[in-house]
């Protein structure tokens, strides 16, 4: 409430949620919950039919998310021309455009790759990276997101415009341990590797003493009386170096140029289909921070992804995939190594052991 | 830590006064669209108001990449009459980078279905190339459409020409947050429930939660058509609903044998039958399908193969799952079963989803410990007592199996059973009368 110097200032319309049907193509408008059947005629495109016999276009296309207005209008205009002025976005900042008109299907697919969109992300592809924040706009972050994804997918755009993976490949990115970008087939997460530095300068001022206490995982923050300041101190041989306390403390700064890291985990499933949702497990840890290309994370997804792509039956997920053959056989397939921090410690760990006498040779 | 003796802030000679952003060039080529493409157009052909910032922004991101370390900070910021809403960023290195010294976040909710007409998003534009940066991403991975990139004097002007435009502020910091429903029946003949009435009903509700912060920590609702779970709602939300049916699979018999011509039998075993989690299909001689409806979870996997053979039952429904949330602080939760069938096609079903996710919004405000996710409250107090506050009888859909611990005390065990078994007669009472 800093700004109010206006005498009347307008009080806001609480308007809440919007009615989608205002925004919403007319052929979807007319046969909401009367679809019948879809299919998928080639990579980014789907036929939807209804049980009236209408039917619907949708051609989708890869953005960049972050998007400048230039972008934006010039998707307006293409959906304009083409798409009878309706778009919607996927939960992966996929664009798509619908289409009445199967005449012009083709003609838009051109139009979306000549300006740059690639047209695909339906089916067995690998679809945009869930993304997040990351330097552009985040006040705790590890890495960049916008970068890394932009990495990833220049890397994985052949996956993105076929439909020739087993099943459909997700990989998330997120630049803290929080994981705003979710659970994933490959999630690329940042690590930490060293306890917090403290300035404690700043402590007593900015950070609100006990809540920062109650916020850690393992109860390694205690209050502390650090050169006659009230502060804080970690006990670092407890700490897990989750970066819990740094939003809430940001004088607790947990990034550093090289003590930042990138860990990979495999094997997230959100979806119920076949098996239930997963949560991705621990591939690798410590892949170097390395901006603008993370080469080296680059590398480890790749083969990841072709180590799937290659030894998954259709159908299978990235985990599914592994339950199937192992993960002695992932390791071993993808060369990566196992260590003794892919053992889980937390709460529950001990569900993850094997505890039986099925063992793979 | 952040020193000020780099050369990455000053402008490159002969170029005007641009900063030189040497990472952020190496972002620009590749097959996928260019993020930093974008925000140079911004700086170079934008509006007068995005030049400005645009070239400052680019100067302090390319700073980021540098030193490998971000440099932004929260604050408090506001529009009028609400709490929440806007993220706050204010640069540590505003000294070198002034113009983009407040870059702060209008989250802003979308329709459900993220549906727009190309009208309204060119609107959005202009209000955006007007008060901000003229950098939008759709979406946040709550859901909102961000508008990034605003000064604190120009929020309020932003806010009040998207809230004229039809518009609202979504969720952030302890709240109710924004919500995010899939395509659903506007496009996917899968769906099970209106997604989009379900989103709308429930937040419309409870949108002082989340204008005015006052919860215990953020609370989320996710909306997905049928067990695909398109918006990921059982990792991420804390109250998923998610389309389900209670009757039989609807299978069209000529269509699977055309499936099964076209893909052959081994393809159609391997693929169909061998994959269903509960060995609920099996193929005929004829080539038809055989569903065993009984054993059948609704995971909608033979569904997806055959697309045009199957297809979910006409006694269609909600399954609720109450608390999912990523790891702070005890570990990843997904959401626990809670609610395994409810009938959301009346105005009636839909009073009663309401009043249900209000019910859950005041326990957790209730009895939910500052910063904790309810999926952390219900671990603490136990899924019986979450159940009981909530007046919801213990169902065997709500677990993988029973409990295998003894360190429980069961004396009323027999009341417990008697509560049971007159459920189940009443319930056999109610199917023979409907009937």
């Amino acid at each position: 409430m800093e700004q109010q110097a206006n005498a009347t200032p307008r009080m806001p319309d609480e308007i809440g949620v919007p009615d989608h049907f205002q925004y919403m193509h007319p052929v979807l408008k007319k046969n909401h919950g009367n679809w019948a059947w879809h299919e998928r005629p080639r990579a980014g495109v789907l036929r939807h039919v209804s049980k009236s016999g209408d039917e619907i276009f949708t051609v989708r296309a890869g953005t960049q998310r972050q998007m400048d207005v230039f972008t934006i209008r010039k998707l307006c205009d293409i959906g304009d021309e083409y798409g009878d002025g309706y778009v919607r976005f996927t939960t992966r900042s996929n664009i798509e455009f619908l289409v009445k008109d199967e005449a012009k299907v083709a003609p838009l697919i051109e139009k979306l790759e000549s300006e740059g969109f690639p047209v695909g992300g339906t089916g067995a592809s690998i679809s945009m990276v869930s993304h997040t924040q990351g330097w552009l706009h985040c006040d705790i972050p590890g890495t960049d997101a916008s970068g890394v994804v932009k990495g990833l997918m220049d890397m994985l755009h052949k996956e993105f415009v076929q439909e020739k993976m087993p099943n459909r490949l997700r990989i998330t990115t997120s630049c803290c341990q929080i994981n705003c970008g979710g659970q994933g087939d490959i999630a690329v997460n940042v690590q930490y590797t060293k306890p917090p530095k403290i300035n404690h300068d700043l402590v007593a001022n900015v950070c609100e003493r006990p809540a920062v206490v109650a916020r850690c995982p393992v109860a390694a923050i205690r209050p502390a009386l650090v050169d006659g300041k009230p502060s804080l101190e970690v006990d670092e041989k407890k700490c897990v170096c989750c970066g819990a306390c740094y939003p809430p403390c940001p004088p607790m700064q947990i990034n550093g140029e090289e003590s930042t890291k990138i860990a990979i985990w495999v094997g997230g499933k959100h979806s119920s289909a076949r098996s239930k949702p997963t949560f991705h497990k621990l591939a690798v840890a410590n892949l170097p921070n390395n901006a603008p290309h993370w080469p080296e994370v680059k590398e480890v997804v790749g083969r990841i992804v072709e180590a799937y792509k290659s030894d998954a039956k259709h159908w299978e997920r990235m985990g599914e995939w592994i339950e199937r053959i192992g993960w002695k056989r992932f390791f071993e397939m993808t060369n990566l190594a196992f260590t003794k921090h892919h053992i889980d410690t937390w709460t529950g760990a001990r569900k993850t052991m094997n505890t039986s006498a099925h063992v793979r040779f | 830590m952040k020193d000020g003796d780099s050369i990455d802030g000053k402008p490159e000679a002969g170029k005007a006064d641009k900063h030189p952003t040497p990472h952020l060039d190496e972002l620009e080529g590749g097959p996928w669209p260019s993020f930093v493409t974008g925000l140079k157009r911004l700086r170079d052909e934008g509006s007068p108001n995005n030049r400005k910032i645009m070239n400052d922004l680019l100067g302090q991101l390319n700073h980021s990449y540098e030193k490998k370390l971000g440099f932004w900070k929260g604050g408090t910021v506001s529009v009028f009459g609400y709490g929440g809403g806007i993220i706050p960023r204010f640069s540590e290195v505003a000294d070198k980078f002034p113009e983009s010294k407040e870059f702060h976040t209008l989250r802003v909710m979308p329709p459900p279905g993220f549906h727009y007409t190309t009208d309204v998003l060119r609107k959005m534009c202009d209000i955006w190339e007007r008060h901000g940066s003229g950098l939008i991403a759709f979406h946040g991975q709550s859901g909102d459409i961000m508008f990034q990139g605003c000064s604190t004097e120009a929020t309020q002007a932003a806010f009040d020409e998207l809230n004229e435009l039809g518009f609202d502020l979504g969720g952030a910091g302890p709240a109710l947050r924004t919500a995010m429903s899939c395509v659903g029946r506007a496009r996917c003949e899968q769906s099970c429930y209106d997604e989009a009435r379900a989103h709308r009903t429930i937040i419309n509700s409870l949108l002082d939660e989340m204008h005015r912060p006052s919860l215990p920590y953020k609370f989320k609702f996710k909306f997905s058509g049928c067990a695909n779970d398109c918006v990921n709602a059982i990792h991420r939300a804390d109250f998923a609903v998610i389309g389900t049916w209670r009757d039989d699979i609807k299978i069209d018999q000529e269509k699977v044998k055309e499936h099964v011509a076209k893909v052959g039998r081994k393809y159609t075993i391997d693929t169909v039958v061998n994959m269903c989690p509960t060995r609920a299909i099996s193929l005929n001689d004829d080539d038809t399908l055989e569903i065993d409806n009984s054993s059948c979870v609704r995971c909608m996997h033979c569904i997806n193969v055959m697309t045009k053979a199957l297809s979910p039952g006409d006694d269609k429904g909600v399954s609720i799952m109450i608390g999912g949330k990523r790891a702070l602080k005890v570990g990843d939760m997904m959401g626990i079963q809670v609610i395994p069938f409810m009938k959301l096609e009346t105005d009636e079903d839909f009073e009663k989803l309401e009043e249900f996710a209000e019910n859950v919004v005041e326990f957790f405000a209730d009895n939910a410990l500052e910063h904790e996710r309810i999926g952390e409250t219900i671990d603490r107090v136990g899924l019986p007592a979450f159940l009981e506050a909530m007046d919801i009888p213990p169902d065997p859909n709500m677990v993988n199996h029973p409990r295998t611990s003894c360190f429980v005390r069961t004396d009323d065990f027999d009341e417990e059973a008697a509560k049971w078994f007159e459920r189940k007669a009443r319930e056999a009472g109610m199917q023979i009368s409907a009937e």
